[in-house]
């Protein structure tokens, strides 16, 4: 009978079996261990992204970079596009990514918007005529063709695909006549008139060269985004590719891009 | 694309194409390398087929074309967002690209134009040299090179040189303006643009515009200095007007007939911008009164012998309106192929603003420049009233009535 009024006893004074002294200590135990963690967040994270300790023995020749999305996993938060603009300082009114919302209606009305590329991710009070009966976010960026139309139509050389497969953009070169724009079949190119020359996506090339990931990789809550190694066969891109059926878009140009999608829809252009 | 069929709302663009990328620039700049091409196809006419009923505007014709070459890199320089490294096209071309030829091809048709020209007036400047006193005898023996030799060998030598250049000429006039068809035939992203139909269309589109600005510019400066237009000139101007305005209105009527027949998946958004966006500066202008009528007219002058006034008139409005009918062409081309969103869900809108970089008003004065600078040439070096040495090649229109 005592040792039952001691346990009632307790769970009065504190939580379960502990004191209010246990419990107020392994409080504070908890608190500066969880911020000791955070302030070390960012380091681990970064060095469980290298890949194979490469950072400072990177060879272009030994990548082929790809980038996979994977539709059915996206939210349409938009982390990926800030994560985007504040990594590569992109202009308020051009996306080097942005996430567009379909939606298709009983009466087969397919609605697509992105509102300013889903930066500030999608507005719950969009206006809907009919029942959706099918909706889903589709990530887009630079697709990195393997035969790029950029590179082919740029009249000064200043696009090139780099021997690890990135399509870049020389901008000391560029003389912005915008033809990559207009040859390029999936609007990730701009012409930003401040600065007058040609800009899109890299793959973050300055971070996959040191190790990191993509920024928007990164912010990506759900690993909607993965980049990868194509040559490597145990990198997680190509077992993806592997295991999913995926598409690209709009493969009858030809262009072969490296932005493979899962779960895309035939409504995505 | 849905199983129970398509109802597809035109509302949406990729958030990159709220601007459209090229606009009254390069709507300018193809329609102004096409009045070189069919300015100097006239000149051609007469040099290397031998029409003698061209003389009173060969010369001119000749002049104006070099004249609006000059001018035709302009609003491509007003366009480029680096037009300081304008020259790396030239400097470091990337030859799988179109373009890159650009700097090539207009420096060798410059080159040939200049030379032409120079030989065409080397008899002139030779007379105005030995004519001259003090600098002005400096500047036109400098002008003739130094070289002030005239007699019957170096005569037929130049006219030899003229012909052979003016023969040169006409594929590389065609060169020229083709490959402006080609930069957009071959943009496979766009499917307003995307035909193999560009090519002759733009080739065919320059010479109506050239023989049209020409005729424009005969009856303006008749008007102003007071000589009389040859009739017989305008009569083949105006048949020639006739037949290359029919096969290009033919061409860009096939190019309509075929993408609205084969109906491919991109047919639903090219007949939206056919019929809505473009319903206005498309089938009614550019195919409908702008092609229509200088149908009719130039056909009735051709055929028919008409009263002096009547045909004159005829030929005149006809030029106007086939000037008009190319640059709404060169619009529709242009803009109308830069509002179609890569989506193939809506369209970009474009209105062009005035006062902007790239506005109406830039547009106009460089559009005005060789009219003044052939104004200038005119009073210096007159184009139509012209006793020089050379009797077979220039134009001497007075002698002709």
């Amino acid at each position: 009978m005592s040792k039952n009024n001691n346990n009632s006893d307790n769970k009065k004074s504190g939580i379960g079996n502990l004191s209010r002294r246990s419990f107020l200590r392994m409080s504070l135990f908890t608190i500066t261990a969880s911020g000791l963690s955070i302030l070390h967040l960012q380091p681990k994270a970064d060095a469980e992204e290298t890949h194979n300790s490469s950072a400072k023995t990177y060879k272009m020749e030994d990548y082929w970079w790809g980038f996979l999305v994977d539709t059915t996993k996206c939210m349409g938060c938009g982390a990926c596009v800030r994560a985007c603009k504040a990594e590569n300082d992109v202009s308020e009114e051009f996306f080097r990514t942005w996430v567009e919302r379909y939606e298709v209606s009983e009466d087969n009305t397919v609605r697509v918007d992105s509102p300013n590329g889903a930066y500030n991710s999608f507005p719950k009070d969009h206006t809907e005529q009919g029942k959706v009966i099918k909706g889903f976010f589709v990530p887009k960026l630079c697709n990195h063709c393997r035969t790029s139309c950029c590179t082919q139509v740029c009249p000064v050389g200043a696009t090139f695909t780099s021997p690890d497969g990135v399509v870049l953009v020389d901008r000391k070169h560029c003389i912005g006549c915008g033809y990559c724009v207009q040859a390029c079949p999936y609007g990730s190119r701009y012409v930003d008139h401040r600065k007058g020359y040609a800009d899109k996506c890299t793959l973050c090339y300055h971070r996959i060269t040191k190790g990191l990931k993509n920024a928007c990789v990164q912010a990506c809550p759900v690993e909607a985004r993965v980049a990868g190694n194509l040559l490597d066969p145990k990198s997680k891109i190509r077992q993806i590719l592997k295991e999913c059926r995926y598409k690209v878009i709009k493969p009858e140009l030809g262009t072969n891009p490296k932005c493979y999608y899962v779960g895309l829809d035939q409504e995505v252009n | 694309m849905n199983p129970l069929g398509d109802n597809i709302i035109f509302d949406f663009v990729f958030p990159n194409e709220l601007h459209v990328v090229w606009s009254v620039m390069i709507v300018l700049y193809p329609y102004i390398t096409g009045l070189v091409a069919g300015a100097f196809i006239i000149s051609s006419l007469y040099h290397v087929f031998e029409r003698k009923e061209l003389r009173s505007i060969a010369r001119y014709s000749l002049v104006a074309s070099l004249v609006f070459l000059g001018f035709a890199t302009l609003p491509l320089l007003v366009h480029l967002g680096r037009p300081e490294r304008a020259f790396n096209i030239m400097i470091t071309p990337h030859f799988t690209s179109a373009m890159a030829g650009f700097g090539y091809i207009y420096l060798m048709y410059m080159s040939i134009l200049a030379i032409e020209v120079w030989f065409l007036f080397r008899g002139e400047l030779v007379e105005r040299a030995n004519e001259s006193q003090g600098i002005k005898k400096f500047i036109y023996t400098a002008l003739a090179l130094f070289d002030l030799t005239i007699n019957e060998e170096t005569k037929a030598f130049d006219k030899k040189v003229i012909t052979f250049f003016a023969a040169v000429g006409i594929p590389a006039a065609c060169l020229l303006h083709g490959y402006v068809g080609f930069l957009f035939g071959s943009i496979k992203a766009n499917p307003w643009w995307s035909t193999p139909l560009m090519l002759p269309i733009f080739i065919l589109s320059a010479i109506v515009s050239g023989i049209s600005v020409i005729i424009f510019k005969y009856f303006l400066v008749s008007y102003i200095q007071g000589f009389e237009i040859n009739d017989k000139c305008l009569k083949t101007l105006s048949s020639f007007l006739w037949g290359f305005m029919i096969i290009d209105v033919c061409m860009e009527l096939l190019e309509l007939l075929s993408i609205s027949y084969q109906q491919t998946g991109e047919w639903e958004i090219l007949s939206y911008l056919i019929y809505q966006k473009l319903w206005i500066p498309y089938l009614v202008i550019q195919l409908g009164i702008c092609s229509f009528i200088p149908f009719i007219l130039l056909g009735i002058n051709t055929i028919f012998d008409l009263k002096r006034s009547t045909a004159r008139a005829c030929v005149f409005i006809s030029s106007i309106l086939l000037l008009c009918q190319v640059l709404a062409m060169r619009w529709n081309v242009v803009i109308g192929g830069g509002m179609i969103s890569k989506s193939m869900r809506g369209f970009s809108s474009y209105f062009p603003g005035i006062f902007e970089k790239e506005g109406l008003f830039t547009a106009f004065i460089i559009f005005t420049c060789p009219f003044i600078i052939l104004y200038l040439v005119d009073r210096i070096f007159p184009l139509f009233k012209f006793k020089g040495y050379d009797q077979e090649t220039v134009a001497l229109t007075t002698d002709e009535h």
